[in-house]
């Protein structure tokens, strides 16, 4: 009795009749939050009867800030949501915007942002792999994928200048072309990586007490997959194939030739297993738009929207004045709301964008994977031990930036 | 058995067929319930209806079971402040999507400041739970029937919705010195 007298009003106590039941609050400082997530657990020994996720820590308004902000000024801002997996961010945001403008982007353009967006894809999941090893007890996969992923942002980098916030994408194509001897280094790495691959299995799939701590632990059936909308490997988890670069191609990922892995267990290891899984499929997307590049340019034709070369600049007056207008008043958007869809590496990334005619819109919101993974955390950890929340939340791989926002 | 049927539609032909059900489905839809729809929007390759806010939950629960839509997964839910001097001032956007036919639509609620109140869906869709509560939250649209109607992102005890338009981008006065 006396304990329920010092907790803070929002902790609810379920009553029992055996009074064991402890509350406790995990983070938001906790390591295994994977940033600041609290939770509060309604704990009955060691079980877990109640999950109440409390999130807002990392809220920094970055909605309201679009809206004062130029739609090419918004870029920058998406790479801060999830930034593990900033250039689909980017993508997202650019390819609705380019749909309010009804812009064609070239060819090569549309090839290189699935060959960085796949490569990104795989970082995401190397970051994804390593902490969740790290979890659960298996601190040598973490230098492991580091190692691979450093090889990642190193090519990131090469493209775009930035290694966690590259804002390589423009409305209307790419920042600029890919660098020379860019192809030849990232063949490199696309040669050596399967190797890596069978690494991880070696390091994690066979032992056999990560296969105890995430085997049966956090099921979630197909059904109720779908009522709490997660989406992505989560959703692949449960046995759903569902993949948004299937069901509603963009960017052209319906001319390459992949696999969309699922496991019907809707468990933990399972979605170990299409994580692991769609590393491989996301190297052979990232070979074949590699072999794909053919010269070319990598900006739509359109003067208005797209910044001119820097050349150009210099020879043609109307580039000059273009170049002015876009940086000084931006460039109108049609009016109208478009929802734009991608599969980011944690699932649906969906990006709502209304404008009202002007140089600045009039709404953006995000629907983050991460954010609606979470909300079914109650529902997946309930009935397990405390210990395995920490693989549950692994398993969900969410960034904070992009739930926060 | 889902992944069975999934397999057979990997060529590009769905990106088509998805293009063009939605707008028959809607058609439809308003043949056989007009009073449900308010108006249709069709633009840049998608579809709206706008619906009564008193019918949402009718709409959605139809719509969720409906053989010929199915559209069983609520991919998002938000707010939107059309201006201070618009009327009705507030829209919410239910992003519906079909799990097995692959198509896309968009449910509208359009709320007036004065009675911002609209049904949940929650007793349709769980995943609706925390994207109404973001709503609530930013915009003060308030979901009737919702289970747990609290504040998500912002802290409980703050003053204002912080995404309305009359809203200051640096908001009033530092949150702290309160």
């Amino acid at each position: 009795m006396s304990t329920a007298a010092n907790i803070p009003p929002q902790f609810e106590v379920v009553d029992r009749p055996l009074d064991t039941q402890m509350t406790i609050s995990m983070g938001p400082q906790h390591p295994s939050t994977h940033g600041v997530l609290r939770l509060e657990l309604v704990l009955d020994g060691e079980m877990v009867v109640k999950t109440t996720p409390d999130i807002g820590y990392l809220h920094t308004g970055m909605e309201k800030l679009f809206e004062y902000k130029k739609y090419q000024q918004g870029i920058v801002i998406t790479d801060r949501m999830d930034y593990l997996n900033p250039l689909g961010n980017n993508l997202a945001y650019v390819m609705a915007a380019e749909k309010l403008l009804g812009l064609e982007i070239p060819e090569r353009a549309q090839t290189i942002r699935v060959l960085t967006c796949e490569l990104q894809r795989i970082a995401s999941h190397l970051v994804w792999l390593g902490t969740h090893a790290l979890d659960l007890g298996a601190m040598t996969v973490f230098f492991y994928c580091f190692r691979e992923r450093e090889k990642i942002l190193n090519l990131i980098e090469a493209a775009s200048g930035g290694r966690l916030t590259p804002s390589y994408f423009r409305i209307g194509g790419l920042m600029m072309d890919l660098p020379a001897g860019f192809e030849h280094r990232c063949k490199q790495f696309l040669d050596d990586f399967p190797r890596a691959i069978g690494e991880f299995h070696t390091l994690l799939s066979g032992n056999r007490i990560f296969q105890k701590r995430t085997q049966g632990i956090g099921r979630i059936s197909a059904e109720n997959a779908i009522d709490w909308g997660l989406s992505g490997p989560c959703l692949r988890g449960s046995g759903v194939n569902l993949d948004i670069r299937r069901a509603n191609p963009y960017t052209g990922y319906e001319k390459y030739d992949f696999e969309v892995p699922t496991e019907p267990d809707g468990d933990v290891w399972a979605r170990y297993m299409v994580r692991m899984r769609e590393l491989k499929e996301s190297h052979s997307i990232s070979t074949q738009a590699l072999s794909r590049l053919k010269p070319g340019p990598v900006k739509a034709d359109a003067p208005k929207v797209v910044l001119p070369d820097r050349e150009a600049m210099k020879k043609h007056m109307d580039a000059l004045i273009h170049h002015f207008l876009i940086i000084a008043e931006g460039f109108n958007v049609p009016a109208g709301e478009v929802y734009h869809p991608i599969e980011a590496s944690k699932g649906e990334l969906g990006v709502y964008m209304k404008s009202d005619g002007g140089p600045k819109p009039s709404r953006v919101h995000f629907r983050g994977p991460s954010f609606v993974n979470l909300s079914a955390l109650p529902d997946l950890a309930s009935g397990e031990m405390v210990a395995d929340v920490v693989a549950i939340i692994g398993s969900l791989d969410i960034v904070l930036g992009e739930i926060d926002r | 058995m889902e992944s069975g049927s999934e397999q057979t539609q990997a060529s590009p032909e769905p990106s088509q067929s998805s293009e063009q059900a939605p707008s028959q489905l809607v058609t439809a839809l308003q043949r056989e319930h007009p009073e449900w729809i308010s108006d249709i929007i069709n633009a840049f390759g998608e579809i709206t209806i706008v619906v009564p806010r008193e019918l949402i939950v009718t709409v959605c629960s139809f719509l969720k079971g409906w053989p010929e839509g199915r559209f069983d997964f609520l991919a998002d839910l938000c707010g939107v402040d059309r201006g201070v001097e618009e009327e009705p001032r507030f829209e919410v956007n239910y992003h519906l999507f079909s799990t097995s036919k692959h198509h896309r639509i968009r449910i509208k609620v359009l709320l007036t400041e004065e009675d911002i109140h609209v049904q949940s869906v929650t007793s349709i869709w769980r995943t609706a739970n925390w994207h109404e509560r973001e709503t609530y939250d930013l915009f003060g649209v308030i979901f009737d029937g919702h289970p747990d109607l609290r504040r998500i992102l912002l802290p409980e005890d703050w003053q204002g919705y912080a995404l309305r338009k009359d809203f200051p981008l640096r908001g009033y006065e530092p949150y702290s010195l309160k």
